[in-house]
Parts: structure tokens; C-alpha cells; sequence
């Protein structure tokens, strides 16, 4: 069997392309490496419960029916209904810093009276800022990348409301450390603050699950457990792929998403060429399940983005865990129409890769019950104490995330280096995914339908 | 088909790209865009789904012709007159 289009990772990615591909009659099949779908956004079952890996909330919001914007364009060209992906709007999340707390919803009005509530000196050059926002064209292919914190920094003078827009925009999909490139920053601010969050009552199965159903109704191939070791090439063209079991797949085009390093060394392995270099921005995430629902203990902030200390510092730690900030999720507090099955808290904080990955095996559990530990220690000044109500724990580290995702470092948002244009050194291999720079779950299935309507729908 | 069935399809067309629009009162005469909220990914659609659905090819060139319902319908009744309804 010879395919139009092979797809490497069935993330949100490489099975949206897979939709767009046929939908339009291509033959297509999708290969994916884990005994299951998600890639960086996947699920799982532990002790008869159900969790998500990646997702505490969906960004770019949008009521069910709007007619603009990236979720709208994203279930058009999907072909997908409003009720496939169920989401369920954020209550109200909150950024806190040292003596400063902002809190925003999906009415962006509301955060712009926060903000000029708690910086009025800086009233000024906030709304003028967000002119620039509104003024600049992040998707236009040809940009030059800007510093957004220079950018930022020429409208507001107080240091804190900086640091204090970066840190949800950084944590919920920079590359980079310390800064971003201006596109990337006005694309997060808009999928953050305009949009805002979201949520499936389900979780993230409720989006993949339509989606492979929805795939394989349009005639596409799906295999999983069927990683590939190998892109053949011939006179600069990719010919074949080459499975874990030695098993050899023709097609014309290949799209991958496992990353760009990564997908180099599945061209050769050997070669001394200059490869991309992967990113290394990756996270611990510490779950407890509760007794009762979060609200039941006064906490009603959906998603809470903390810094303790006097600056933020977006960067692969030193540490085993930067403790000094984090990300507070309960995916309890969004606007159901039922409660979830049990309370949830969720915290996320920054990691060093190879103190996880070096770990020797016999270390590795205890490390994690220690840090989980700290990690709620150091968050704990933001919510009501829950350690009382925990009925289960479970910890994931980059090494979990290298080890169901592939990619180098348990890299979450990819290299810092993108690939825009999704083009590789071979002329018929593409690149979806993190690291062709689409960011977010939105981002993530945008990123492979352009790849998918740019070069293999011809 | 004629111009009638033709314009049909392509209601039907824009229904299944768009389904969140009303195209109850829409302008023949007037672009699309100006009308609903339709981009360059969406627009491209079109004649995906044209291609799918009768296997005609509209180069580049011609998208143009295709701006408003009155165009589209014009350009489309040569390549689709001797084509049954309903294939």
C-alpha cells in the first residue's frame, strides 16, 4: 500500500492534518508510536480514575456560533461541530505576584479594569499597548522576530505589570526562555486575555476522540504502536518510512510532528550536519485527587498563575523544580452544566530536564513523593489548604513526557527555533506541531491544517 | 445543471464551510466576504469541495471570477451544464 501522505504522531497536529487530508479524498495514515492518541495532550487511566496529560484549559475561547476568530476558523476547516469539542467556559483565574493580585475572565474588559485598578500609573501606556496588539499582523509568514519585551517595556514602565502579563503568556506556550518574539506574545495575549479559557467536560478525550472518530469515517488509517525508526531518502526526497519492526511504508509526502531534531534523526541518524537544537523549557506537574471539589474549600480560581519571588524568571532552573513559581489548575472550577467526578488540583512548575532524566530508577518514585511535596508547599500561600482532602497523587516529570512523547528534554512547546514554513532539507517532508510554532491546543491543530492545506492537498 | 441547481450547490457548499452563518439573505451581486466571514483558507474550500464534488479544476488565475454568488454561478455553468444534479 502506497499513501499519499504518511503522518508521524497522532497529536492534536498530525490528526487534524489527517482530517484535512481526507476529507479531500487523500489516502492517508497516521502513525503513532504510544499505545495511544494525544501526544503532548493525551489522557490516561490510574486507580479506575481518568486524567489528562498537558491540557488544564483550552485557550482562544469562543461562545458556541462566533463567526471569527481561531476556534471558528479551526472547526470550519475541520468540518466539526461546536458540540464535538463541548467546552465549557472558565470561571475566573488569577495572576499573583508579591503583594499584586489580577484576575481575569473571558470578558477581556474585565481584566483591563484590573489592570488599571492595580497599576494606575501605567493606565496609559496599557491601552495604548493594546493598540499595538490590535494593530499587528502576527501571522504574517515574512516577520522579523522583535523582542516583546522590548516592545512591552516602551508602554509600561513598571517592571511588575510586565512581568505580570509575560508570566501566564510564557508559561502557557514560550519556547524561549526570559522573552518571546513579539508575533508569539501578541498571539498569546489575544488567545489569553481577549479569548480566554475553556474546558471539555470530558476532558481532552472528548477533542481526540471526535477527532479519530471523525478521521477514520472520512477513510483514514490510524496505527498505533507503530513507531517510525527511519525516513528513507533518495536524491533529497523522503521515499519510505520505516517502523519499529523493521516494516517499510511508501508514500509521497511525509508530515511529522515529532519535532524538528528529532525528526532529522529520523532522516540519519549519523550525520554530523548542524542539527536544530531541541528545546528545554519543560515542567513537573503535581495532581492530587480530593475528597470535595475545590470550591468546597473556598477556592474558586480556575487557573492561578503565581510568582513568589521579587522577579518572574522564565527559564530551565538550576534545581530540580523552580518553586518560585507555578501554575494552579483545578479543572473542576469551569462553568459545567454537572459537577466532575472528584475535585482536582493541579501544579505546575518549571523543570530541569536532566536531573529527571538521570534519575536512577530506584530514586526516581521517592524524588517525585519529595518534590511533590515542596512543590505544594510552595503553592500553598495561593489556594486553602487541600492536603487534608487528598485521596490519590500522581506526578508526571519531563522524563514522563520524553517517554510518551518522544520529544528530547520532555520538551513541552517545542524548539526555540521554529520552522514557520514547515519545510525541511528533504522537498516532501514537513514539519506540524510544536515546533512549526503554533502553540496551544487551538495552535497545535492550526499548525497541521495550514501544513496540510499549504503542500499535500495539491 | 443550470444556473438554479448550480447556485444550490453552492449553498450547499458554504452551509457545510460555514455553518454558523444565515446565508438566508444573501446578495448575489455582492462579494461573499462582505457578506459572511470567509477567509483565504475558506475561500480555498470552495474549490476543494468543487474539485471533490464534479472533479473540475479552477486554476488560480480564474478565483477571482468566484468573488460573488453571481460570478461563481456564471463561471461554473459551462464546466457544469452537462452535469446531472445530484452527482
Amino acid at each position: 500500500m502506497r499513501y499519499d501522505t504518511v503522518i508521524i504522531g497522532a497529536g492534536m497536529s498530525g490528526l487534524s492534518a489527517g482530517v484535512r487530508l481526507a476529507y479531500y479524498e487523500k489516502k492517508v495514515c497516521i502513525l503513532e508510536r504510544h499505545t495511544t492518541i494525544g501526544g503532548l495532550n493525551s489522557f490516561y487511566r490510574l486507580r479506575n480514575r481518568n486524567y489528562d496529560v498537558g491540557l488544564h484549559a483550552i485557550t482562544n475561547y469562543a461562545k458556541p456560533g462566533t463567526k471569527n476568530g481561531p476556534l471558528s476558523k479551526l472547526l470550519r476547516q475541520l468540518r466539526m461541530t461546536w458540540d464535538d469539542f463541548d467546552l465549557c467556559p472558565q470561571l475566573k483565574s488569577s495572576i499573583v505576584f508579591p503583594g499584586v493580585r489580577m484576575q481575569f475572565t473571558n470578558d477581556f474588559s474585565y481584566f483591563q479594569d484590573q489592570v488599571i485598578h492595580s497599576f494606575p500609573a501605567q493606565a496609559d501606556g496599557f491601552l495604548r499597548l493594546l493598540k499595538r496588539i490590535d494593530e499587528h499582523d502576527p501571522l504574517n509568514l515574512d516577520r522579523v522576530a522583535v523582542s516583546a519585551r522590548e516592545v512591552v517595556s516602551e508602554y509600561i514602565r513598571d517592571p511588575l505589570l510586565v512581568d505580570m502579563l509575560f508570566c501566564p503568556l510564557m508559561f502557557y506556550g514560550s519556547a524561549t526562555p526570559r522573552d518571546m518574539d513579539f508575533s508569539q506574545f501578541v498571539i498569546m495575549f489575544k488567545s489569553i486575555f481577549y479569548e480566554g479559557f475553556g474546558r471539555p467536560f470530558e476532558g481532552i478525550r472528548q477533542i481526540l476522540k471526535r477527532l479519530v472518530k471523525h478521521f477514520k469515517s472520512l477513510g483514514g488509517q490510524l496505527r498505533l504502536r507503530a513507531g517510525v525508526q527511519q525516513i528513507r531518502q533518495k536524491d533529497g526526497m523522503a521515499t519510505s518510512v520505516v517502523l519499529d519492526d523493521g516494516s517499510e511504508i511508501e508514500a509521497d509526502h511525509v508530515l511529522s510532528s515529532a519535532g524538528a531534531a528529532e525528526t532529522m534523526r529520523l532522516i540519519d541518524p549519523t550525520a554530523s550536519i548542524v542539527r536544530p537544537v531541541a528545546g528545554d523549557i519543560s515542567f513537573v506537574e503535581s495532581i492530587s485527587v480530593l475528597d470535595c471539589e475545590p470550591s468546597a474549600l473556598g477556592h474558586q480560581d480556575t487557573i492561578v498563575f503565581y510568582n513568589n519571588a521579587p522577579e518572574f524568571r522564565y527559564e530551565r532552573p538550576v534545581d530540580p523544580i523552580d518553586l518560585r513559581s507555578g501554575i494552579i489548575c483545578s479543572p473542576n472550577n469551569f462553568d459545567y452544566a454537572q459537577p466532575l467526578e472528584d475535585g482536582r488540583i493541579r501544579i505546575t512548575a518549571l523543570a530541569e530536564p536532566d536531573y529527571w532524566m538521570n534519575l536512577p530508577a530506584e530514586d526516581y518514585v521517592a524524588e517525585k513523593a519529595r518534590w511533590n511535596e515542596r512543590i505544594i508547599e510552595s503553592a500553598i500561600s495561593h489556594l486553602p489548604d487541600f492536603r487534608s482532602h487528598v485521596i490519590d497523587t500522581d506526578v508526571f516529570t519531563p522524563r514522563t513526557i520524553r517517554r510518551f512523547t518522544g520529544h528530547d528534554n520532555g520538551c513541552v512547546y517545542g524548539a526555540p527555533e521554529k520552522f514557520v514554513n514547515g519545510q525541511t532539507s528533504l522537498k516532501n517532508l514537513y514539519l506540524c506541531g510544536t515546533d512549526q510554532g503554533f502553540l496551544g491546543i487551538v495552535g497545535a491543530m492550526l499548525s497541521g491544517i495550514t501544513i496540510a492545506n499549504r503542500y499535500l492537498l495539491k | 445543471m443550470n444556473s438554479e441547481q448550480i447556485r444550490q450547490v453552492i449553498m450547499d457548499i458554504l452551509e457545510r464551510i460555514a455553518p454558523d452563518e444565515d446565508l438566508s439573505d444573501l446578495d448575489d451581486s455582492r462579494p461573499f466576504r462582505e457578506q459572511m466571514e470567509l477567509d483565504s483558507m475558506d475561500f480555498l474550500d470552495i474549490v476543494m469541495e468543487l474539485r471533490k464534488m464534479y472533479r473540475i479544476q479552477i486554476p488560480e488565475e480564474d478565483y477571482p471570477n468566484l468573488n460573488t454568488m453571481a460570478g461563481t454561478v456564471e463561471y461554473l455553468l459551462p464546466k457544469l451544464k452537462d452535469v446531472p444534479v445530484g452527482t
